[in-house]
Parts: C-alpha cells; structure tokens; sequence
C-alpha cells in the first residue's frame, strides 16, 4: 500500500511534465513550421 | 545552431517587422540564401523564413520601406510580395485549442484507466476507494477543460432552440461524471470516469481531423488585400517623393508608380503611359495600355513604365473592396450549408435523448429505484454516446482528402467534400481556367538554334510577361543562352543587346498587326520576326467536360472576356459560353442557377471570379488562381491538367457513400447495444470495449478511400 501511495503520484508527476513539455513545446511555436526544421539541419553554417 | 539564430540578440527598440510572402521558397538552399542575404542587408536586423506558409518575417529598421526590402529579395533572387496586415490566424488559434484540449484527454484518459484496470481487476475495500478518488481528481479538471469544445457548442445550439451532436455529448459527459461523483461519495462499487473522459479523448480526436484540414479558409478576404499595396511613394507638390501607407493614402494625392510595382490606390493617370496587368479584374492575360486620364484601379500591375496617378479613391472605397465585399456576402450563403454529421445529430439526439428517458421512467415503474434506474439511463447514454458517429465522418473525410492531395487536389474542408459530392451543375471561368492563363509562344520553330539562344538571353533579363513565357519555352527546349553584350532593358519597347557585332533585340512590335493579338517582335541586325503568343487551352479540358457531362454534370463557360474569344473553345468542347460577364454578373449567374434548383460547382481563377467562388455551392480553383481565390475556393488543384475536377468530384461522392456506411455501421452497432444497455446488462467494462471496437470499425471502414482518387 505504501508502494503505490509512492509509485501513483511519481507516475502522475511524470505524465504531467510530459503534458507539461507538450503545451510549452506548442506555444513556443515549435510546430509552426515543420516544413522548415525538417529542412534547416541540411543548411551548411558558413561561419 | 542553426534553428533560431536570428532574434536571439534583444531586437532594437525602434526596429518593426514585416511580413512578405514568397511562393518559391521549396529547399534549404532557399531559407539559408535568403537568410543570410537579408542580414546581410544595411538596416535589417534578422529575417527568418517560414517554409510551411512560404513567408519570411524580416525586422528591420523602419526606415526601410516596403519596396526596398521587396528589392532586397528580389536581389537575392526571390519574387517577394508584402503582406499588408499579419492579422490573426483565428482557425489556428482554434485549431491549436482543440489540440490542447487532446493533450489534456489523453493524458488522463490513459491515466483513468490504468486506475480502473486495477479496480475490474480486484481492487477492493480501501484501495477502490482511493482509486475512485483518484480517479475524479484527475476527470474534474479534465472535463472541465477538455469538455468545453462540446459544451459550448451544445449550449449555443440549445439557446436558439435547436440541437446537434453535442448535446447529447454534453448531457452524457456530465451526467455520467455527476453519477460516477455520486458513487465515489458514498463508496459505491463502481465509478464511469474513465468511460466520459475516453469519450472525450476520441470526440476531441475527431474534432480535431476536421478543423486539420479546414486549415485557413476563412481568411479570404485579409488575403484578398494582399492584391494591393501596402502603401506608395507619394509626391508631394515640390515635386519630392516620401512612402505613404495604404491607409493613409488620401484621394488627391499624387503617387509615383514604377514598373513592377502595383497600385495602392485607384485613381487617374496624370502622367506617362504604360501597360497594366489588371487580370485579377478582368480576367484578361494581355496588359491594358493606359495614358494620362485613364482610370486605373488599386491591385492593378503596372508593367511597362512609371506612371503618376492622382489618387480618386482608396481604402474602403477601392473597387477591389468592393470585391472583397461582395466575397464576403456570398460566402455567407454558403455557410447556412448543413452538414452531414449535424443533419444526422436533428434525428439522432432526440431519439437517444428520449430512449434514455424512457428507459429511465421503466425502471422507476418497475418498483427499480431512483439509483439504480438513474445508472441504467446513464448507461444508455454512454452506449449511444455518438462516438463511433463522431469519428464516421472526419475519419472518411480526411482519409479522402490525403488520397486527393497525393494526386494534387488540396481540399480546404470536410464539407467541401460534402458539397462537391452534390454538384449537378459546373461553371468554368474561361482564362486561367480552361486555358492556361499565361501567354504561350508558338511558331519558335522557326527560328533557328542560335536565334534561339539569343532569344533566350535576351528575354532573361526582363519581367514583362511575354519575356517570361518566351524564357519558359525556349528554357523547354533545352537551349543555353547565348553569350550578349550591352543587354538593356528600355521600358516600353523592349530588350536590346549586342551578339559580336550584329545588333539585336526583342519588343514591341513596330508594326501593329491586330488590336488583341499578342506578339512580340525579334530583331537581329536587319532581319526581324514577329513572334506570336496565344493563351493556349488546358491539355485536357475538351476530356475533362465531356468527362464532367458523363457523370451528370451540366457544364457552362463564364467569362469576363469578350465574346469573340470565347468562341474557339466554347466549339471545340460543344459547351455554351457567356461573354462579358463583370464579378457581379457572374455572381448574379450563379444566384440566377442556384434558384432554378441547380448545384453550381464553380471553378475559375481570377479574383473577377472570387464572388462566384464563395457563392457556387462548391468551388475549385487552379493553383496558378489569385491567392484570394485560392482562398475563396474550396478546392485548389495543382499543375496544368484539368482532370482533377471530375477526380475531385467523383472522390467525393465516394467519400459520401462511404460516410453514410458508416452512419449504417454505428447505427446499427446502436441497434444491438442499446437493448441491452435498457435491460441493465452493460457493465462499464463492456460498454468501454464495445465503444472502442466500433470506434475501430468505422476508421476501418474510412481507410477503404485511401484509392479513392482516381
């Protein structure tokens, strides 16, 4: 009993943060051009 | 790294930002080039490209006007066209709402039941309490959020006396979770959280395959200001010329436009003469020649050379807001247009509405009790809970429009699909639409190689359009330019250059042929030929009409166009044309047809068509179509092939007949459940999978359309 009073809020708190990294990802414009980021990794940096 | 270089560094306080399209973008070359370039630019402080929307947002001082930085770009080798107002993207702030709430649900849906697993699994005494409490404090907030979509829709629907699919939803969710706190409460066995959450969770997945795919399709009309200007030089009476915004353009005031540039404003010409590409009114390939006391309008292209033209109107009272109106107006009809999915919620939610009452009142009479007849009400809402419904039509939809946009037809929305499914009647716009809208050369093979090659650089280095088709097909050919010296552009008569020490050159012709005909003359040394252009029709558009008339579609040619014009194409595909039709009359044709009880398909491209678009009952628009078009239309299909618009429409009522399967299937999966369900016998368990498996079963049924273009 005392294990899963531990074990349940842990899984709680890490599908929360995972909620969490979602939502800061969307607002953060991470999804607005995905077109782009796919490309951007091939550009060459000149400097 | 690469990914967020540019505004890294605190922007200046003074500095402002600028919105330019730029539809050529397609690789990493192109983001790093003009990148890179535009920073490179003296008062730019950063630019950074957005391949998705195919724009480039670039800060910079605000000394730098518009055309300067449209200059810089086109330095760098990029058409760019500034966008006149941002504006706020409404449909994907919804979209990125709906979205969220998914999150929230299928965070807790799966939450929810792992909890529940434990208890169907034995949990007992204490442990099932602690898991029901859990359990509702993760529902509450949850429901709360994610819910809303539903309930406000639902509550919008009841407050003018009408109902639709939410309303069950809503009514379901909330009692069920009303019940299931009752339970928790007072230590009862069971708790249904876990069911009103995951119905959620697959309602939010369905709502939000529909609101992908209806992408930006109300912003028509910010679109359409596009065609104008965001603003013009303006010279002021001491003859100095400073930039002057749209908005706060004046009628009287005299602006300065050079070629390339269009108007911000109508007016009349004062001064010079030169040759206005006014398509997106007219409809027309061939530029209009206009001179001092010519009217002009604002979104026309000024080509040939600068021309002073004294303000009449601007803003609101520019004829192409006039357009803009009149798209809005007929695109109000449009959205009276009653879904599939909301006509089948008028019969449907009252029929479970008064199931579930009906079966609670015979549980009460049965000498039941309050509870356990309230339980059992609630278990028929949740089994008829139209979960199996709400996917039935997203999910066929979206499955036909990914089968149509790999053959090159982007559909905007599912009940695009729906209305393209019951067109009976289509109208096609004639230039741009049946023909290919540009100026083709023909007669090239009598020139010979090495005139070609000349040609070919010669035409390189000028933007009049006969010059850009000339490129095009010489380019076809597989011919390199050749090697000239002195190239000049002189606005108004041409290209002129020096092969070795033979003078040529490309132009206007010095004799005038015929008032409408198109040519271009090639002059080399003392030899000249006259080079003739025609709009050449689509490859397919005879096919694509008899295809059209197979299928039980009348058809019809529209044009702004003259008569004569229309006479070639209107015999080779034995279709009626009407000629000389402005955007109000085409409009009035489309009212005039609607009327007689028929479906109007529209399909045309320019913005003289833009009316005629939002008002058909279904639209589709060539990719090479005005952006407010594009925008007004409900379909967009690209290359040079008409075929995709019978394509579109027979996937379409493919998509249909799928559709209404799948109302058959969850319908009757309703037949077989809700008995049962009345007579007490669905634990939540059940009622959970057999939600799921018809959930499954209709997607199934939707996946059937992946080869549903053809």
């Amino acid at each position: 009993m005392t294990g899963v009073a531990i074990l349940i809020p842990i899984a709680l708190c890490l599908g929360l943060l995972g909620l969490g990294a979602f939502f800061w990802a969307l607002r953060d414009g991470q999804f607005e051009d995905a077109d782009g980021a796919a490309v951007r990794i091939l550009i060459d940096e000149e400097d | 790294m690469a990914t967020q270089p540019v505004f890294a560094e605190a922007p200046a306080p003074d500095s402002i930002e600028s919105l330019f399209a730029v539809p050529t973008l397609h690789c990493a070359g192109c983001i790093a080039k003009i990148e890179n370039g535009l920073s490179k630019v003296p008062g730019v402080e950063g630019a950074r490209v957005n391949m998705t929307a195919k724009r480039v947002a670039i800060r910079h001082d605000p000394a730098l006007s518009p055309p300067e930085l449209k200059a810089a770009i086109a330095a760098i080798g990029f058409d760019a066209e500034p966008l006149a107002d941002p504006g706020v993207d409404v449909a994907a702030a919804e979209n990125r709402g709906l979205i969220r709430a998914l999150a929230v649900a299928g965070f807790a849906a799966m939450n929810i039941m792992l909890l529940s697993v434990s208890i169907w699994s034995g949990a007992d005494g204490a442990t099932r309490q602690m898991f029901h409490w859990l359990s509702a404090l993760i529902a509450l907030p949850t429901i709360a959020y994610a819910g809303q979509p539903f309930f406000r829709s639902a509550f919008a629907a009841l407050r003018q006396g009408r109902t639709n699919m939410d309303v069950p939803i809503s009514i379901g969710v909330l009692l069920t979770t009303g019940m299931s706190l009752y339970e928790t409460l007072t230590g009862g066995h069971h708790a249904w959280f876990d069911g009103a959450v995951m119905l959620l969770f697959f309602l939010l997945a369905g709502r939000c395959l529909d609101s992908l795919m209806r992408g930006r399709a109300r912003a028509g009309v910010a679109a359409l200001l596009k065609q104008t200007a965001p603003g013009a030089m303006v010279l002021d009476a001491q003859g100095a010329s400073h930039w002057v915004r749209a908005d706060a353009l004046r009628p009287g005031m005299r602006m300065l436009a050079a070629a390339g540039e269009r108007l911000a404003a109508d007016g009349r010409v004062v001064d010079g003469s030169s040759g206005l590409d006014i398509a997106f009114l007219t409809g027309e390939s061939a530029p209009v020649p206009v001179g001092p006391g010519d009217e002009v309008q604002a979104g026309a292209l000024n080509i040939d050379g600068p021309i002073i033209v004294a303000v009449t109107a601007a803003g609101a009272d520019t004829v192409i807001a006039d357009i803009a109106r009149l798209m809005e107006e007929a695109a109000q009809g449009k959205s009276r247009y009653v879904r599939i999915a909301d006509r089948a919620a008028r019969l449907y939610a009252p029929c479970v509405h008064l199931l579930a009452a009906l079966s609670f009142a015979g549980w009460m009479i049965a000498g039941a009790g309050m509870h356990q007849a309230l339980l059992i009400a609630v278990a028929v809402l949740l089994i008829t809970c139209p979960c199996a419904l709400g996917l039935a039509v997203p999910a066929a939809q979206i499955v036909a429009c990914g089968a149509l946009m790999k053959r090159g037809v982007l559909v905007k929305d599912g009940s695009a699909l729906e209305r393209l499914a019951e067109v009976d009647e289509a109208v096609f716009d004639k230039t741009g639409t049946l023909t290919l809208g540009r100026p083709t050369p023909h007669g090239l093979d009598r020139l010979e190689a090495q005139d070609k090659a000349i040609v070919l650089a010669l035409a390189r280095g000028s933007r009049h359009p006969l010059s850009v088709a000339l490129r095009q097909a010489v380019e076809a050919e597989g011919v390199m330019p050749a090697a000239l010296e002195d190239i000049r552009e002189q606005p108004g008569e041409g290209m002129s250059g020096r092969f070795g020490d033979e003078a040529v050159s490309l132009g206007r012709p010095r004799s005038l042929i015929s008032l409408f005909d198109l040519a271009s003359e090639y002059r080399r040394g003392e030899q000249a030929t006259l080079l003739r252009f025609a709009d050449a029709p689509r490859p397919d558009a005879v096919v694509t009409l008899a295809d059209l008339n197979a299928m039980g579609v009348t058809t019809l040619i529209a044009s702004g166009d003259r008569p004569e014009a229309l006479e070639a194409i209107s015999r080779a595909t034995g279709t009626t044309a009407i000629g000389h039709l402005r955007p109000q009359d085409k409009l009035a044709l489309i009212g005039r047809l609607k009327a007689a009880g028929h479906r109007v398909l529209m399909v045309g491209d320019g913005l003289n068509d833009g009316p005629a678009l939002a008002a058909g009952h279904a639209s589709m628009a060539p990719a090479s179509a005005s952006d407010a078009s594009q925008l007004a239309a409900d379909a967009v299909f690209l290359g040079d092939r008409l075929a995709p618009v019978p394509m579109a429409v027979r996937a379409a009522r493919r998509t249909v007949r799928v559709v209404k399967q799948n109302f058959a299937l969850a319908i009757g999966y309703n037949i077989f459940a809700v008995p049962l369900a009345i007579l007490g016998h669905v634990t939540p368990l059940v009622a959970a999978l057999a939600m799921s498996s018809s959930s499954l079963i209709v997607v199934a049924n939707a996946l059937r359309l992946k080869g549903a273009a053809r």
